[in-house]
C-alpha cells in the first residue's frame, strides 16, 4: 500500500469551527505533541476556558490571531495515518481574506467546507464552494458542524443538505460531493463514528480523506506537458558538452525515444534521455522533476514547452480567462501586468472585462468595467509573446497563471484559462 | 531515493532502469516532496540574480544540499553556500560542514557573529543564559546586504513552529529584512513570485511541506551523512529548565546545577548555548527514524530554548529578519 500525499483545504465562515476541526483531526489521530498540548492547555486557561481544551489554539499561529480568536492567514498543517500523509491548508473565513483561500485551494485535491448547523448556508459558504469548484478541486466535502448544538437533528442535517445540493448542482462539475454531520468540538464523525447520530451511515471525515483519489493518479490519461525551467550546461571549460533541459513534468508521461515538439517554436526531435541524479529513466511521470536530453541540438530556453506532437496545447497570444482579483486596486480594461504562466513570464494587457460572476446566484452579469478585490470575472488578455496554454478544467498546471503588478511586485490576480 | 521506497517494495536501481510504473503509477509522498523542492530551487536559480543557500550543517540544510545536487548536477550550483557562524557551534558540526563543502566542491561563505561583535554591530549577551541566537539575525542581514543576495534558501519547515506554519515558500523580506505576516503575497499553484527591488530579498523554503519525519526518512533513503551529534553518544551535560545542555569550558552554571555524563543525541543543530540534547540510545539512521516516528514532543519544544522565551518568540524573531 503506497503512502501517498493528499493536499486538502479547509474553509468556512468565521466561527464555523475550522480550527477546531483541524485541531480535532490532529488530536484524534495522535498527531498533537505533548508540548503543543501543554501550550494549548496553558493558553486556554489564560483565556478563561478553565478545564476546556481549545483545540483551535493548536492552529492559530500568529499573535493577533490568538488574541482576536480569528485566523488571518493560510496555515499549513501536516498529519499522517498509516494509510496516507496529509497537508492541510487552513484558510481564513473572513471576506477580506478570500485571497488566502485561493492560495490554499489552488493545489488542493479535496476541499472541506464547514457549515454551522445553526446558521445554515451563508453566502461565504457558497463562495467557498464556488471557489473550490472553480479552482478544479475534484472532491468537495460539506461538513455540517456543531451538530451537538442542534441536538444531533437528522431533520436539520437533511434540510441543509437539500439547500446546499441545489447550489452545488450549478457549480463546475466535481468528481465527488459528500455531506457529513459532525461536531468538531465533541469529535462526532471526524475520526470516531458518532454514537449520537446513528441515523448517519456515510463515511467519517478521516475515512473519506484516506480514500479519495488524488491528482496524478492517472498520468496516462493526460497529455504530457514539460515546461522547460532551467538549462543545465556545465561551463565549457569543464570539457563537458552536456546540455539538459530541466523541469518538473506538469502532467502526463514521457518516454525515451518519443517524438516531441518544442513550443511555441515548433521544432521537432526525439527524447534522447531522461536524466535524474539517481540515474537515467526510460519513462517519467508527472510530477517528477527531471532533465531531458534531446536527440537534435536545438536551442531550447526556459519558458518553452515540450510535449508530444499529437497532443499539443494551444499556442496563443490572445485568450479568455477567469480572473480572481486579489488586490485593493481594481482591475481595469487597459491595465498592464506581468503574467507568469508555467515557467514563462510575459507582459499582458487586459483587453476587456466581459463579465463578472455573482457568486451568490452564480450568474454572469455583463461587464461593470472593473473587477474589485475578491471579484471573479471573465477577461480577455493579450500577451507580448505566445503562451502554450490548456483550458484550466483540463490541466490545472498549464491552464493557470498569476498576474503581477510591476510597480509594486505584488501578486494581484489568479487566472484560470477558459479557451 | 528512487532506490528505496518507503513501503518497502523492491525498486529498480540506478542507470537504465524503469520505475515500476505498472504496479504503481504514482510517486511516493517523499518523491512528490522531493520533486516539489527541486522545482522550487530551479525557480529561484532562474528568476533571481544572486541567491545563496544557508547551510548550517544541520539535517535540514543537509537535505537542501542533496536537493541542490539533484536540481543542478552535473553543473556546479548556481549559488554559493553561507553559514552564519556564532562560534558557539558544536565542533563536530563545523568539521562536518567543511568536509561536506569540500566534497561538493562548492563555495562556502562564513558570516561570523564574532565579527559583528568586534565591529560593534551587536552587543554580546552576558550571564549564564547568554546566547548568540538573537545576534545571528544582524550578522545574517549584514551578510545578505554585503553580498547583495536577493534570495536565501533556508531549511525551515512549516511543521516546526506556529509562525512558520503561516509562512509562504517564497517569503518576501523588505530592505530591513522584516517579515510582514499580515501582508504576504498570495502563493498560487506552483507559480512563485520572487520579484524584489534592490535591497529587498526573498527567503525561500524548499522544505516547507516536509515534516521532521520526512527529513529523516529522506536522509535514510538517500543514505546521507549527518554530523555525529545526531546519534546517541556520551557527553558531559547539565540540566536546565528540563533540558540537557552540553557543558563546555567556560559555561556558567546556575546554583544547583551540576555537570554529569549522559547518553544523548540532538534533534536539532543550533548553538551549544540554546540547543538541548535528548536521552536516546539511537545510534543508526533506522533507529533515529523509529525514535522520531514514536516521539510525543516536537523537535523545537524538546530542544530549543530560543523558542521558549514567549508565546510568540519565533514570530517576533522572524519579523526582525531571523531565519
Amino acid at each position: 500500500m503506497p503512502l501517498d500525499l493528499l493536499r486538502l483545504t479547509t474553509a468556512g465562515s468565521v466561527d464555523d469551527g475550522k480550527s477546531t476541526l483541524i485541531g480535532r483531526l490532529l488530536y484524534d489521530t495522535k498527531q498533537v505533541f505533548q508540548d503543543q498540548l501543554d501550550h494549548v492547555a496553558e493558553a486556554s486557561r489564560r483565556r478563561g476556558g478553565e478545564g476546556v481544551l481549545d483545540l483551535a489554539l493548536l492552529t492559530d499561529g500568529l499573535r493577533a490571531e490568538r488574541e482576536q480568536g480569528i485566523t488571518i492567514d493560510v496555515a499549513y498543517r501536516y498529519f499522517a495515518t498509516p494509510k496516507r500523509r496529509f497537508i492541510i491548508a487552513d484558510c481564513p473565513g473572513h471576506q477580506q481574506y478570500t485571497r488566502n483561500m485561493v492560495t490554499g485551494a489552488s493545489t488542493a485535491d479535496l476541499s472541506v467546507i464547514l457549515l454551522d448547523a445553526r446558521k445554515g448556508v451563508l453566502e461565504q459558504s457558497k463562495r467557498h464552494a464556488f471557489i473550490s469548484a472553480l479552482l478544479g478541486i475534484p472532491h468537495l466535502v460539506l461538513a455540517i458542524n456543531k451538530m451537538d448544538l442542534v441536538d444531533y437533528s437528522r431533520e436539520r442535517f437533511e434540510e441543509l443538505v437539500a439547500e446546499f445540493d441545489g447550489f452545488v448542482e450549478k457549480l463546475n462539475p466535481v468528481a465527488s460531493v459528500n455531506y457529513l454531520p459532525i461536531s468538531a468540538l465533541q469529535g462526532d464523525n471526524v475520526v470516531e463514528r458518532s454514537e449520537r447520530m446513528d441515523w448517519y451511515e456515510g463515511p467519517m471525515l478521516l475515512e473519506l480523506l484516506e480514500g479519495v483519489e488524488v491528482a496524478y493518479d492517472h498520468p496516462y490519461d493526460t497529455p504530457a506537458r514539460f515546461p522547460v525551467q532551467w538549462v543545465i550546461r556545465p561551463a565549457s571549460a569543464s570539457g563537458s558538452d552536456y546540455r539538459g533541459y530541466a523541469g518538473q513534468l506538469a502532467s502526463g508521461a514521457l518516454r525515451v525515444g518519443e517524438e516531441i515538439v518544442v513550443l511555441p517554436g515548433g521544432q521537432q526531435t526525439r527524447i534522447a534521455a531522461i536524466d535524474t541524479y539517481d540515474g537515467e529513466f526510460d519513462e517519467a511521470l508527472a510530477p517528477m522533476s527531471l532533465t531531458l536530453r534531446l536527440e537534435d541540438d536545438l536551442d531550447v530556453s526556459r519558458g518553452e514547452m515540450i510535449c508530444r506532437p499529437d497532443a499539443t496545447p494551444t499556442v496563443a497570444r490572445e485568450f479568455y480567462a477567469d480572473i480572481c482579483w486579489l488586490a485593493d486596486q481594481p482591475l481595469k480594461a487597459g491595465g498592464r501586468y506581468a503574467l507568469k504562466h508555467t515557467t514563462r513570464t510575459a507582459s499582458t494587457v487586459i483587453d476587456k472585462i466581459s463579465d463578472k460572476i455573482d457568486v451568490h446566484t452564480l450568474e454572469r452579469s455583463s461587464a461593470q468595467g472593473e473587477l474589485e478585490l475578491n471579484d471573479i470575472g471573465r477577461v480577455r488578455l493579450r500577451t507580448n509573446t505566445p503562451l502554450s496554454i490548456d483550458p484550466y478544467r483540463r490541466n490545472r498546471r498549464t491552464g493557470s497563471f498569476i498576474l503581477i503588478d510591476e510597480a509594486t511586485n505584488s501578486t494581484v490576480g489568479a487566472g484560470l484559462i477558459a479557451v | 531515493m528512487w532506490r528505496r521506497s518507503t513501503d518497502g517494495q523492491a525498486k529498480p536501481t540506478h542507470t537504465g532502469t524503469v520505475m515500476s510504473v505498472v504496479e504503481r503509477p504514482r510517486l511516493s509522498h517523499l518523491q512528490a516532496l522531493e520533486s516539489e523542492a527541486i522545482h522550487i530551487m530551479r525557480e529561484v536559480a532562474a528568476e533571481l540574480e544572486r541567491p545563496v543557500l544557508l547551510f548550517s550543517g544541520g539535517k535540514d540544510s543537509i537535505v537542501l544540499l542533496r536537493l541542490a545536487e539533484k536540481a543542478f548536477r552535473p553543473a556546479p550550483f548556481p549559488f554559493p553556500l553561507m553559514h552564519v557562524d556564532t562560534a558557539h557551534n558544536f565542533p563536530e558540526v563545523i568539521e562536518f560542514r567543511d568536509r561536506r563543502v569540500a566534497e561538493l566542491k562548492e563555495r562556502l561563505i562564513v558570516a561570523s557573529v564574532q565579527d559583528s561583535i568586534d565591529a560593534g554591530r551587536v552587543v554580546e549577551e552576558t550571564g549564564p543564559r547568554a546566547s548568540r541566537n538573537r545576534l545571528q539575525t544582524v550578522t545574517l542581514l549584514d551578510a545578505i546586504a554585503e553580498h547583495s543576495f536577493d534570495a536565501a534558501f533556508g531549511g525551515a519547515r512549516r511543521d516546526e513552529e506556529r509562525a512558520r506554519a503561516k509562512e509562504r515558500v517564497f517569503s518576501f523580506r523588505d530592505d530591513f529584512g522584516q517579515w510582514d505576516p499580515k501582508n504576504q503575497r498570495p502563493e498560487l499553484w506552483n507559480l512563485y513570485n520572487g520579484r524584489v527591488r534592490k535591497g529587498e530579498h526573498v527567503r525561500v523554503f524548499p522544505l516547507s511541506n516536509w515534516t521532521e519525519l520526512d527529513v529523516w526518512e529522506y536522509i535514510d533513503s538517500e543514505q546521507l551523512e549527518v554530523p555525529s551529534i545526531y546519534f546517541a553518544h556520551e557527553r558531559e551535560v547539565f540540566e536546565r529548565d528540563g533540558m540537557l545542555y552540553a557543558w563546555r569550558e567556560g559555561t556558567e552554571l546556575i546554583d544547583g546545577e551540576s555537570v554529569f555524563s549522559e547518553t544523548v543525541r540532538y534533534r536539532t543543530v543550533g548553538d551549544m548555548s540554546c540547543t538541548g540534547g535528548v536521552r536516546s540510545g539511537a545510534v543508526t539512521l533506522e533507529e533515529v527514524v523509529s525514535e522520531i516516528a514514536a516521539t510525543r514532543i516536537t523537535e523545537r519544544g524538546e530542544t530549543r530554548a530560543d523558542d521558549r522565551v514567549s508565546e510568540a518568540a519565533m514570530e517576533d524573531r522572524k519579523k526582525a529578519g531571523y531565519f
